[in-house]
């Protein structure tokens, strides 16, 4: 546990130093939020949504904001692999599964912190947080899609020599897991073909999840959420270490 | 005491044979080289003896502790300095220290000593709060050789300690790894090209071309092998000159390469006005001879027909140097 706190803790530092990052991942959602929300607050309407398009969208920009952090942290082995930290690791007697957790537990961690970051900032844009059993639940959902997607960007990085495919990774896979996700449309009423593709996308129980703990109410009954979202975390970490004991340096 | 013992070790890259079936043994408290140009296996038999690589086939062990089998107490046992960079510039010397002792899992107390203890010794006591970021490349080599030695290894790996480093920076590592050595004992294993490093501190060294060990001695028991002494001679009509000296019957072995010819034989004074004689003879300029004990060069020419070539790693150092400071 020691050396998982270890990596944790090595995470952390660098991520409090690197305020340019924290502030710079930070652009893109605050934009969503602000443009799509604002932009078409007055158009859209849900029925059974009490907080408008702009309440409605929150969790999902929270959850992108988790995704992306995610993501790229996890993918940033790839940088250790370049730099020769990575060496400075492996040669370690320690396991491999050691340094993935606290890898894993570190991307966590700080994709969770921006997602919260979002979650305060949304505080002022009518956002009503009603219980902190509410806020816990959403908590979780946070920590179960930052666990999964670090996770899933250490199996990525893993398997790539170098940042050359990160563009490719970004358009391909995680724009289009944000996308289809239900984080910028109710779920129901979408035609059925897309509606199996939204259903296929671990992302969208994150952002159930996050919506019925900040909103109360949600598409997808929250239980079976957390249950969907959890074995694919659980799935998520098991390939990452599988696929990061075998990376060669 | 034996502290690496190495059994028909070789390693193969898709086609490309790197390390080719080597045997050999360094004893414990040895400075042990090994020496040899660009590519020819340096690296790739380190990293297998710290356990990073998998063998192709054949055996090894590092403090009688079986790399394959034992890996965990082979690491536990050495400690290595990376051929290229290896620190984390983002986080203090003192982190990048304490980093290292958590995963070696020194109890707080001694590693906070140890560290401190270290940093003086590499004098980067005074900038242990700073960012490795703001190091030049001695103050990183200083770090990572600090760092390498925090858990106390019997062995330790040097890959290329001083590549592109300045004559005095490279001295002053010189000075600490042979204090390292002597009041500490520990076992080093170290890479290099440069002849006056290995020259200087090493007890025994390996000359690898191509993957092969092609020699393997003390520097003093290698120079003797030439025996007697050298003459460089440096000729535009390198390759006539060559074919004429190989005719002499004292010439025990001649070797075109580069500009110049070198032959090696016995009391050199005596022949070279015949070998000027002989030049100016058939109308073939010399624009420089010297006369020397044998070297290293020389040892590496003989063995391999070849000199280590330092403008070629020349530039290829200075790659490495730009890509380290470009971070
Ligand atoms: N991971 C790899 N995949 C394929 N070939 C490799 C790999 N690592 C090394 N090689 C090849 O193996 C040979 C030996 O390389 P190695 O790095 O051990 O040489 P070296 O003696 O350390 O050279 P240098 O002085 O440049 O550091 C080279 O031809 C190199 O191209
Ligand atoms: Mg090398």
């Amino acid at each position: 546990m020691d050396i998982v706190y270890t990596i944790w803790l090595r995470n952390m530092k660098r991520y409090l130093r690197s305020k340019s990052r924290i502030v710079g991942s930070l652009g893109m959602p605050v934009f969503f939020l602000l443009v799509l929300g604002f932009g078409l607050n007055s158009v859209v309407s849900l029925p059974g949504m009490g907080q408008g398009y702009i309440g409605f969208i929150i969790p999902g920009i929270i959850s992108m904001s988790v995704l992306f952090t995610s993501v790229f942290s996890g993918i940033q082995i790839i940088w250790d692999k370049q730099f020769g930290f990575l060496k400075e690791t492996l040669v370690a007697p320690v396991s491999r599964l050691e340094i993935m957790l606290g890898q894993t537990f570190g991307g966590a961690t700080t994709s969770v912190i921006q997602g919260i970051i979002i979650l305060v900032l949304s505080l002022f844009i009518g956002l009503n947080i009603t219980s902190i059993a509410g806020f816990l639940v959403a908590f979780v959902f946070m920590l179960l899609i930052g666990l999964s997607f670090t996770a899933f960007g250490i199996a990525i990085a893993s398997k790539m020599e170098d940042m050359h495919g990160f563009q490719l990774i970004m358009n391909f896979v995680i724009f289009p897991i944000f996308g289809l996700s239900g984080a910028l449309f109710p779920i129901d009423g979408l035609p059925s073909w897309l509606k199996s593709l939204t259903m296929l996308d671990p992302l969208t129980y994150g952002v159930e999840g996050i919506r019925y703990g900040l909103l109360g109410t949600s598409q997808i009954n929250p239980f079976f959420s957390f249950v969907v979202l959890t074995g694919f975390t659980v799935f998520m970490v098991v390939l990452g270490a599988y696929l990061f004991r075998k990376i060669n340096v | 005491m034996i502290a690496i013992q190495v059994e028909n070790l070789t390693k193969r890259f898709n086609g490309l044979i790197a390390v080719d079936n080597i045997s050999f043994s360094i004893n414990s408290g040895e400075v042990f080289g090994l020496l040899g140009p660009n590519g020819a296996g340096k690296t790739t038999i380190i990293a297998m003896l710290s356990t990073m690589l998998k063998p192709t086939s054949g055996s090894a062990s590092v403090n009688n502790f079986d790399i394959l089998k034992n890996e965990d107490d082979v690491r536990k046992s050495i400690g290595i300095v990376f051929q290229d960079q290896s620190l984390d510039e983002e986080l203090t010397a003192y982190e990048n220290m304490d980093f290292h002792g958590r995963l070696y899992r020194i109890p707080k107390k001694v590693r906070q000593k140890k560290i401190i203890e270290l940093l003086k010794l590499v004098e980067l006591e005074n900038k242990k709060n700073n960012l490795v970021k703001t190091f030049s490349g001695g103050m990183r080599r200083r770090l990572e050789i600090a760092r390498g030695l925090l858990h106390e290894p019997k062995v330790l790996f040097l890959d290329e300690p001083t590549l592109g480093l300045d004559p005095q920076t490279r001295n002053r590592l010189w000075e600490y790894i042979e204090k390292l050595n002597k009041e500490k004992g520990i076992t080093v294993i170290l890479t290099t090209h440069y002849m006056e490093e290995a020259d200087r501190l090493c007890d025994r060294m390996a000359i690898i071309d191509k993957g092969k060990i092609i020699a393997l001695d003390t520097s003093e028991k290698l120079k003797e092998e030439i025996g007697g002494d050298v003459i460089t001679i440096k000729s535009p009509e390198r390759d006539r000159l060559y074919s004429k000296i190989n005719t002499l019957s004292w010439v025990k072995h001649a070797e075109p390469h580069d500009n110049s010819v070198t032959i090696s034989l016995q009391n050199a004074e005596k022949h070279v006005d015949e070998i000027v004689n002989l030049a100016s003879g058939n109308g073939i300029a010399i624009d420089f001879i010297s006369i020397h004990k044998p070297t290293l060069e020389d040892v590496f020419l003989h063995y391999t027909g070849r000199t280590i070539r330092e403008e070629e790693s020349g530039t290829k150092d200075q790659m490495r140097m730009m890509r380290r400071m470009g971070r």
